[in-house]
């Protein structure tokens, strides 16, 4: 006896209606691949290339709370936001981002990051002088690893000051995918 | 800190007790009426969910929720069932037993009710009693019944 896809699928919208999931999440698909996204009740909390459920599910919860639920529901805004941003139709995002439990530096090498604009690049240097650090290329490099909310937070138009692409979670081919879909390669 | 990680994310906590708990709520009141009483389990476990301080017996505990549900369920649903009953065989439930049932029906409605099922009155019966007609005691008695069934599926 198993619990049928339907009843599954009511539950897990209710608990999301009601408002009772602190962090919900799906798995998209996407020009680039899967990809695993979470929402909480303050915006998107996470985007992974890593789409193994099982895997995500630790992190989300000491992201936002145990209360962690798969539902299509609760990520429905970021995954219209990112269709139509695969499909050129958006240049920038308006949701709302859960940015808990990071560190003040990263927050505003995060902020400034957001308003990187589409299309263009700039260097891990450039990002450092803008926070009024202009000597820590090297962290604001280790803030661009460990982006939780890669796309959105585009950290994939950071490159090395000679231009190389040097690193990305979800490999160089996907970003170097990620700025030609943007024109910027 | 600790305790945040002990109680692991409820999405595995659910994929590992949903089957157990649907069985279970099965058992006690039939497919249909499991249904509703498999989301309430687990809607009722969400909203503790936050507040847990441990994870030890987590099943034992969401298989008393379960437990719970399903008295709750068969504590609502049964006098409808012996309503429905009634209007088959003839089954007569006591006045008192429709009481509750009947509490905040419109007076007419509720009076219908009660002459019909607890007193197994006639619509005409009923309609002298009432001052209306058979058809207009008839209407009363089928709102009554109707109203009550809504609001025990809600």
């Amino acid at each position: 006896m198993t619990v049928s896809p339907d009843l599954d699928r009511r539950f897990r919208d209710a608990a999301v209606h009601l408002d009772l999931v602190d962090v919900g999440f799906d798995v998209v698909d996407s020009p680039i691949g899967p990809l695993l996204v979470a929402a909480s009740g303050q915006g998107v909390a996470a985007i992974s290339f890593r789409t193994d459920p099982d895997a995500q599910l630790d992190r989300l919860a000491r992201i936002a709370g145990p209360r962690v639920l798969r539902s299509g529901k609760a990520i429905a805004p970021a995954r219209r936001e990112l269709d139509e941003y695969f499909h050129g139709e958006r240049r920038g995002f308006d949701l709302p981002l859960d940015l808990r439990g990071l560190a003040p530096f990263t927050v505003s090498v995060l902020r400034e990051l957001a308003r990187v604009p589409y299309g263009e690049t700039t260097t891990y240097g450039a990002l450092a002088a803008q926070v009024g650090h202009p000597r820590a290329a090297r962290a604001v490099g280790t803030v661009m690893n460990r982006n939780r909310i890669p796309i959105v937070l585009p950290c994939h138009r950071v490159v090395g000051s000679t231009g190389a692409l040097t690193g990305y979670a979800g490999g160089l081919d996907v970003k170097q995918a990620l700025l030609e879909l943007e024109g910027a390669r | 800190m600790m305790q945040a990680v002990a109680i692991p994310p409820f999405e595995r906590f659910y994929e590992e007790h949903r089957t157990e708990v649907l069985r279970l709520l099965r058992k006690r009141l039939g497919a249909e009426r499991a249904e509703d009483a498999f989301q309430e389990t687990f809607l009722r476990a969400l909203r503790a969910y936050g507040r847990l301080h441990h994870a030890e017996h987590l099943r034992a505990w969401v298989l008393t929720i379960a437990h719970n549900v399903a008295l709750d369920t068969l504590r609502r649903t049964r006098p409808t069932d012996e309503l429905v009953e009634a209007q088959s065989t003839d089954h007569r439930p006591a006045y008192a037993e429709l009481a509750d049932l009947t509490d905040g029906l419109a007076p007419k409605e509720r009076a219908a009710v009660v002459l019909r099922y607890g007193y197994d009155l006639s619509y005409e019966q009923i309609a002298s009693a009432l001052g209306s007609s058979p058809d207009a005691a008839r209407q009363a008695t089928s709102t009554g019944v109707r109203r009550i069934r809504r609001r025990i599926a809600s």
